[in-house]
């Protein structure tokens, strides 16, 4: 089931909240939405569920238009809201076999589907608690399974994993991954390493657009263009290994590690590798290497770099 | 409509989880029944084989204790952020707002059912006019629906659950009292106007036992307003939020 977004805004006081936003998540993918607080996301992720109405543009979900079939959209995505809101004074078992109800799954499906997700979360040794009474890692989990209970086909979740502690969110993340094999994925997140360890796609979101689409790798490329590296050389009077380098035709700039005699930084120039350049001038120099390191740009750069400027 | 029937089963049973229906229940209960048979024009000064103090009590308490049991109904998931969860599962505005009246309703109906034990003394101790009693039950219970609806809407246009109470009491009071002190202070049309909006007339006339179109009327058209209204307000809630 694919998700296609057209020319979609949002507005809060003659402010855009959500600006002229289109993408297209299609069946399987696992989307990441990245941005600062207050970009868009949950604005964006509440006009796909259908909580917000939007004021301009189109959202269609496996081909139909929700404005004129909610009821069957609805059906079909599973949502887990940001800050996870939860009925705190029901035991586990039996919300879930509400939700189940008014998903309108059939009576005699309800328990076994409950038992399903209880499984599947991991939720067994704590079904019987109020839902007040759990951990935070435990109420989310209970957020995702009423989210999955009626096997949707689209799953759209924000911040599934804030206020987890680290073991926990790798098992989100884990539990995230295998569901999406089979299940169209949106998930907003400001958690960098996050979108990288769950999703095949990132789009970046600032101030209501969407400044970035595509793959992690892709990102760093289109950001980076230069490659960084920064090298020890011994044995050579620093100055002429430094004038040998700045030579090279790779080499873009080089410049002293400060604090360090044998150490230089060097940025190559775009799309060029000087690696292999500064192998051969060492040994014809008979200078010795002793360290190299390429330093990629990391996605926070990326991330900082779209969404400070614009 | 089953999934009407779940929502309002749902809302039914955290009135208990909460303790509020117990409460509510034991109050009812305590407070008619004491003016019942204990104090004030009760049955004994009375002297006669009627249910007449109780519907007249029972008037006044399901005034103060409606707006109580609505005040939360949709505050409190707004305040919470429940309702981000309710409106976007396979459910409608309209399945929510009934939904939830029924569970409201259900609650009233059960304490009006725990003063059965009522009728049935008073049938044994004289003669009970059975059509008056009947017609006085349907009067409370109608009035209950007017009164729920209301308070429903007052729950649905803000997050604070005092805000709820105290506006539902106060739109209420114009039904309850007002607008009948207001048609003794007017004459003609106006006087007419206020006369037929007014609560008490309705259902008193009910509770005599006449069994009034108009009568019906006026509470069918309290309730359908007053969920229409709610529905209208969850539904802009989307758009502006």
């Amino acid at each position: 089931m694919d998700i296609s977004i057209e020319n979609l805004v949002k507005k809060y006081g003659g402010q855009r909240a959500v600006d002229r936003i289109s993408f297209e998540v299609k069946t399987g993918e696992i989307v990441g939405f990245l941005g600062p607080n207050g970009a868009g996301k949950t604005t964006t992720m509440r006009m796909i569920t259908g909580f917000v109405t939007p004021a301009e543009g189109t959202i269609k979900v496996g081909g139909l238009d929700i404005a004129g079939h909610m009821d069957e959209v609805k059906r079909r995505i599973g949502y887990l809201p940001e800050n996870n809101p939860l009925y705190q004074d029901m035991p586990v078992i039996d919300y879930l076999e509400y939700v189940a109800g008014i998903q309108g799954i059939i009576r005699e499906n309800r328990m076994a589907r409950v038992a399903e997700m209880i499984r599947i979360t991991g939720l067994n040794p704590e079904k019987h608690k109020k839902i007040s009474e759990l951990s935070k890692g435990y109420r989310q989990r209970v957020g995702l399974a009423q989210a999955m209970i009626h096997d949707p086909e689209i799953l759209i979740l924000d911040e599934p994993t804030s206020g987890l502690d680290p073991n926990q969110i790798v098992e989100i993340r884990k539990l995230i991954r295998e569901l999406g094999r089979h299940k169209t994925v949106i998930l907003s997140t400001h958690i960098l390493s996050e979108v990288e360890a769950t999703c095949d796609r990132i789009l970046i979101i600032n101030r209501g657009k969407i400044v970035a689409d595509g793959t992690s790798d892709l990102l760093r490329k289109q950001a980076s263009g230069e490659e960084l590296l920064r090298i020890r050389i011994e044995d050579g009077d620093p100055n002429e290994v430094y004038k040998e380098i700045q030579a090279l035709s790779a080499v873009q700039q080089a410049a002293f590690v400060e604090g360090e005699t044998m150490k230089y930084e060097i940025q190559c120039k775009t799309g060029a590798h000087a690696a292999r350049e500064l192998f051969q001038l060492c040994v014809k120099k008979n200078w010795i290497i002793t360290e190299m390191i390429p330093y990629e740009t990391k996605l926070e750069d990326v991330f900082r770099e779209l969404t400070t400027h614009s | 409509m089953q999934t009407i029937w779940i929502l309002s089963l749902r809302e039914f049973r955290s009135f208990f989880d909460s303790l509020i229906a117990y409460i509510m229940l034991i109050l009812f209960l305590g407070i008619s029944g004491f003016f019942t048979w204990l104090f004030g024009t009760d049955v004994f000064l009375i002297g006669q084989a009627s249910l007449g103090a109780f519907f007249s009590i029972a008037y006044w308490t399901l005034f103060f204790f409606i707006p109580a049991l609505t005040m939360r109904l949709l505050a409190e998931e707004i305040r919470s952020g429940t309702i981000e969860l309710l409106l976007t599962r396979a459910v409608t505005d309209r399945q929510v707002i009934i939904g939830k009246f029924l569970s409201t309703l259900l609650l009233i109906t059960v304490a009006l059912l725990f003063t059965i034990p009522y009728v049935i003394t008073i049938g044994s101790i004289g003669n009970l006019d059975v059509g008056a009693v009947v017609c006085g039950y349907l009067g409370l219970f109608l009035m209950s629906g007017a009164y729920i609806s209301i308070g429903l809407w007052a729950s649905s246009i803000t997050k604070n659950q005092i805000v709820a109470y105290l506006t539902s009491l106060f739109i209420g009071l114009f039904f309850h009292l007002l607008f009948g002190m207001l048609s003794t202070g007017f004459t003609g049309f106006l006087g007419q106007l206020f006369n037929s909006l007014s609560m008490r007339e309705h259902f008193d006339s009910i509770s005599r036992g006449v069994l009034d179109s108009g009568d019906l009327v006026y509470f069918f058209t309290l309730i359908i307003l007053g969920l229409f209204l709610s529905e209208v307000s969850l539904s802009r809630r989307k758009v502006n939020s």
